[in-house]
């Protein structure tokens, strides 16, 4: 297809393919369909998801040791976990990490959501502030707005960066909520607890929520 | 010197039932409540002994544990059919942490960015990512355990009465690094070795807990029978302040 350069120019012609190979190597975010239709107007989306498809199909026939992986709704060139070692060697990457209990509680946001600090205690039992504020500094989770009860509460959701890091298209995606007799347990009761297999629809009254998408990303 | 550590605990009332439960090897729908109560208070005795600041939420549950204990015994009780078992008051919140624990687990082993795979330009901005390494099997409650089976080896386990006087924390934490550097893993019971009574373990134990609190130690168990193992989780060279590592390495 042809394009003129913005600054020389120069008239260009390019197979589809190889326009968005470009589009996805120099994007450090997952990048969205509706970007990518952006820089090609004259085509279809039809076509564009059909070329996305084919290059998955042809990276992976090359064996390559990155992928073409569809993460929060976009789509990234991501190496493969095979390749891990080498890339952290070159980082030299501190040993910083989500402890056991932080993922709990990360997990509990991710499938109460939107949810209130004391309704993610009631499950930990245990003070989760700290744990809040690094899930808030790695930008794993957000604040949606504030609860109407006593002492107007905020209210803790997911950011999308949540979904890029743990490799989800979006959270219907989160891995289901086994079912109890999975544990080995019970019988005749086992049906009472395991009815919310989907996120988002926790029984909760939330109000305010900012739906806003979050606008704090971190520098770059 | 006093050196005073407030040990942060990551584990509550649900955590410490869960592991009764898995060590008595019982029903979660048919909990012995009796024997189960009785252990509950145990651990929250030892964990005042080591002076661990225990959270209320585990003295609700130990009262709601007693209350559902004494519901059991009133005669008459069960069997009326609308009756529903008391006990489930604490299966229901019970399975359902278990439910999330589960996708806890599933979610740390998906392909995590920053760990596993990696994005184009990752590398400047990668510090941001967690590294979710796989954490210890090894919980509280199985190290408090550990930790009851050394003192009973020592002397007598019944009196604990704590003095930190002879022994401090800072120093305990120094050997146990020292340790670390000379081998790569030691067993639990090793660092233990040479101590001069209930006290001086009281005091080696609280400094490991330390560790494992600033992520300076890996505590694991290679599997459910063997012997819990400790190993160096800090940096060659990078061990000197400890204080530095404490999660928020940037």
């Amino acid at each position: 297809m042809k394009a003129i350069h913005p600054v020389t120019g120069r008239r260009m012609e390019q197979p589809l393919k190889l326009i968005i190979e470009s589009l996805l190597f120099t994007s450090g975010k997952p990048i969205l369909l509706r970007d990518i239709q952006r820089c090609l107007p004259d085509r279809e989306l039809s076509e564009i998801m059909e070329t996305l498809s084919t290059l998955r199909q042809e990276y992976e026939a090359m064996n390559r040791s990155f992928a073409l992986k569809e993460v929060a709704e976009g789509y990234q060139i991501r190496t493969k976990p095979d390749y891990a070692p080498y890339v952290l060697r070159m980082t030299k990457r501190s040993s910083a990490r989500l402890s056991s209990a932080a993922m709990e509680t990360l997990a509990i946001i991710a499938y109460k959501q939107p949810v209130i600090r004391h309704e993610i205690e009631q499950f930990r039992g245990v003070d989760t502030g700290g744990i809040l504020r690094t899930l808030m500094e790695k930008n794993l989770i957000r604040i949606m707005g504030r609860k109407h009860l006593p002492g107007r509460p905020l209210i803790y959701g997911t950011t999308r960066k949540f979904l890029e890091v743990f490799d989800l298209n979006n959270l219907e995606s989160l891995p289901k909520l086994k079912e109890i007799k999975e544990f080995g347990i019970g019988e005749a009761q086992a049906t009472q607890t395991h009815e919310n297999g989907i996120p988002g629809e926790s029984t909760v009254l939330e109000e305010e929520i900012n739906t806003e998408p979050r606008t704090t990303e971190p520098p770059s | 010197m006093d050196y005073e550590v407030k040990l942060e605990i990551f584990e509550g009332p649900l955590d410490l039932l869960l592991h009764l439960i898995h060590k008595n090897e019982v029903d979660i729908f048919d909990i012995p409540i009796s024997t189960i109560t009785d252990q509950y208070l145990e651990y929250l005795d030892l964990m005042k002994a080591l002076e661990m600041s225990i959270a209320g939420d585990f003295l609700v549950m130990a009262s709601t544990l007693i209350h559902i204990k004494s519901k059991m015994l009133l005669p008459g009780q069960m069997d009326g059919d609308e009756e529903e078992d008391p006990r489930l008051e604490i299966a229901r919140p019970l399975l359902e942490y278990m439910q999330l624990k589960g996708v806890a687990k599933e979610l740390s082993e998906r392909e995590i960015l920053g760990r596993d795979v990696f994005t184009r330009g990752e590398t400047a901005s990668l510090r941001e990512y967690p590294d979710m390494e796989p954490q210890p099997d090894v919980s509280l409650f199985q190290l408090m355990d550990a930790f009851r089976r050394v003192i009973a080896l020592g002397e007598g386990p019944q009196n604990l009465t704590v003095v930190l006087d002879k022994w401090s924390v800072k120093d305990k934490i120094e050997s146990i690094i020292t340790l670390l550097k000379e081998r790569p893993d030691v067993f639990f019971e090793e660092i233990f070795t040479g101590a001069h009574g209930i006290s001086e373990m009281v005091v080696t134990f609280l400094a490991l807990l330390e560790l494992v609190h600033v992520g300076l130690i890996r505590v694991f168990q290679p599997s459910q029978e063997s012997r819990i193992r400790i190993t160096a989780s800090f940096d060659e060279g990078d061990s000197s302040g400890y204080g530095e590592a404490d999660g928020t390495a940037t």
